[in-house]
């Protein structure tokens, strides 16, 4: 059965852009423990002739004739909703140097 | 109290001018403004636009389509323009989402006249089945204020049950319409996948997610599926299938029609009051002309594993966006644009969004992609071809929409995966992409209201629809209300 150490954890949350707190670590290492535990059921499942399935509506590529559309959203309407500073139309992030 | 109405009564009500689009929208005001204290189903109130648009369209007297006029509640995710809609998380309450443009669903209930009164609590991004992970507490289900709502479509199922709206919108991932539906007593559907548009919908699993409402009656839930389908060229998951008129499936004789049990379904899991009423409902179908036989979806037990490896995956993916930049939560003085994510999601995000966000992480991460996800998405092609292999001697697939009623508030707290077990009727089908409908069949033990499902195959929903509206109409389920 999977289990998950601290570490593995800790490398996770790295993954997901999330901080814990050396408590947290420990309560989601136990949850995420009991939950891969519970995944590991479908280990008795043989799928080694099976297809996967990526979507459910049986469609392949749907495409649209390549024209500029200008019913949609306003961009100056959406650039309002970010928090971040917006200079000449563009959003203004944290560096990510430091 | 004119909120009690159903979509048909009030629009004949309307029609006749024996009420008004104000009096009917006021009415649905004054019952939330008496009654949410106790249930926290709305989130945030829309009403000096409702009645702004109700007298707009009292004012042009019109009511040739059965949803103008109609005050009707919103889940939490669906994008309105205009209106707080922050999918019940502090990555987008602590500076109020507001878009600035309609999902495609409100677009075409707005261009109907239906008008919208307010967002409805769900669980936090959709993630849960009891509305507990609202950011905004959690909902009380109007029978008994002491258990759950259900959800994640909690707030939409109690603010129907507590006739604080004529009807709701809500979504089902993983059954997120159909238990709320159930535990609140009202009747809830979630369509094929591809059915209705999820253009503007906040996504929380891509090839999961499916658009619905919540309703007193089958009647009312066929007229709002003809408005709320269609393809959609903003959504191209859509599928390129006519609408049909839902309603022309009401009132059929369902002689012959095949019902199948799938025994995985009847197992000692299902409390025994469950059962009963279950079989009871399945008896009436078989008064009503229906032949019943016992049917297998053999792999229905790795139903719920394989939908908590697949939805985490895909939810790890959809939560990426909330990163503080374009719009939700932010903090002062990061060290660097890494840190700033970091912060921004930490502090935004709730204990199963993460749970849910680092799982999904895991399973498609370096050295388990294949171990967890591809072999998921393998299951899921058996757990697929179950159901096609079912259809090809039913009709109808019938079960209980739960194992059990709704539970006492904090019960599951510190269990993620009992939580994830109460899924276990209504996940498979979402695997499938099927259609599944929960009504009204009774009360349990405790008093509390029972559903039963009854799942058609892909296109299917007007054959759900007849069997549900036979058997609504032979019983009175559908009209027992809440005191409140």
């Amino acid at each position: 059965m999977a289990t998950l150490s601290d570490d593995d954890v800790r490398h996770i949350a790295k993954l997901c852009r999330l901080n814990l707190s050396d408590a947290e670590v420990k309560k989601f290492c136990k949850e995420l423990t009991q939950i891969l535990g519970f995944i590991d059921q479908l280990k008795e499942v043989d799928t080694s002739n099976t297809e996967v399935t990526a979507q459910v509506t049986g469609l392949t590529n749907q495409f649209r004739e390549d024209e500029i559309k200008t019913d949609g959203p306003d961009p100056k309407n959406l650039l309002e909703n970010s928090p971040l500073p917006i200079i000449d139309n563009q959003i203004q992030t944290p560096s990510a140097h430091g | 109290m004119l909120s009690s109405l159903t979509i048909t009564q009030a629009h004949n009500k309307l029609k006749a001018k024996e009420i008004s689009a104000e009096e009917l929208t006021q009415s649905c005001i004054d019952r939330i403004e008496k009654v949410d204290e106790k249930l926290n189903a709305v989130v945030h109130k829309n009403f000096d636009r409702a009645l702004e648009q109700a007298k707009k369209i009292d004012s042009v007297g019109k009511f040739d389509h059965a949803l103008t006029g109609i005050p009707y509640l919103i889940k939490d995710v669906y994008c309105e323009d205009g209106v707080p809609t922050t999918a019940c998380s502090n990555v987008l309450r602590n500076k109020d989402y507001v878009p600035t443009f309609d999902a495609t669903t409100i677009k075409r209930l707005k261009t109907v006249g239906a008008i919208s009164i307010g967002k409805a609590n769900t669980d936090e991004f959709t993630c849960g089945a009891s509305c507990e992970t609202s950011c905004y507490g959690p909902c009380k289900n109007p029978w008994d204020t002491t258990r759950v709502s259900g959800g994640s479509s909690g707030g939409p199922a109690a603010g129907v049950a507590a006739d604080e709206c004529i009807f709701a919108l809500g979504t089902d991932t993983g059954g997120s319409i159909r238990e709320p539906a159930a535990w609140c007593g009202v009747t809830g559907m979630r369509s094929t996948y591809g059915r209705t548009s999820r253009y503007g919908v906040m996504s929380m699993a891509s090839s999961f997610d499916t658009i619905g409402a919540l309703t007193k009656s089958t009647e009312d839930l066929s007229i709002v599926l003809g408005v709320i389908s269609g393809k959609d060229p903003l959504d191209p998951t859509t599928g390129d299938i006519d609408v049909p008129d839902f309603t022309k499936s009401l009132g059929k004789d369902i002689k012959g029609m095949k019902v199948g049990l799938p025994k995985e379904y009847f197992t000692d899991g299902v409390k025994p009051d469950v059962a009963e009423a279950v079989h009871t409902a399945v008896k009436q179908l078989e008064n009503l002309g229906a032949i019943v036989s016992e049917i297998s979806l053999p792999h229905t037990k790795y139903a719920v594993p394989c939908y908590y490896v697949l939805v985490p995956c895909e939810v790890s993916s959809n939560m990426a966006r909330y990163d503080g930049i374009r719009y939700g939560h932010t903090v002062k003085d990061p060290d660097d644009l890494i840190d700033y994510y970091h912060k921004t999601r930490t502090e935004g995000f709730g204990d199963e969004v993460k749970r849910r966000i680092m799982i999904g992480t895991y399973a498609l991460s370096a050295g388990y992609y294949d171990a967890y996800y591809r072999h998921a998405q393998k299951v899921r092609t058996l757990l697929r071809k179950d159901f096609e292999d079912a259809f090809a001697k039913v009709d109808v697939i019938v079960s209980p929409t739960t194992p059990h009623p709704a539970y006492i508030i904090g019960a599951n707290d510190n269990d993620p995966v009992a939580m994830y077990l109460e899924d276990i009727f209504v996940a498979p089908q979402t695997l499938a992409g099927i259609p599944a409908i929960s009504v009204p069949c009774g009360f349990s033990t405790e008093g509390m209201p029972l559903g039963l499902q009854i799942i058609g195959p892909q296109w299917g929903e007007e054959t759900i629809l007849k069997v549900a509206h036979a058997y609504e109409q032979a019983t009175e389920w559908s009209e027992r209300k809440p005191i409140l």
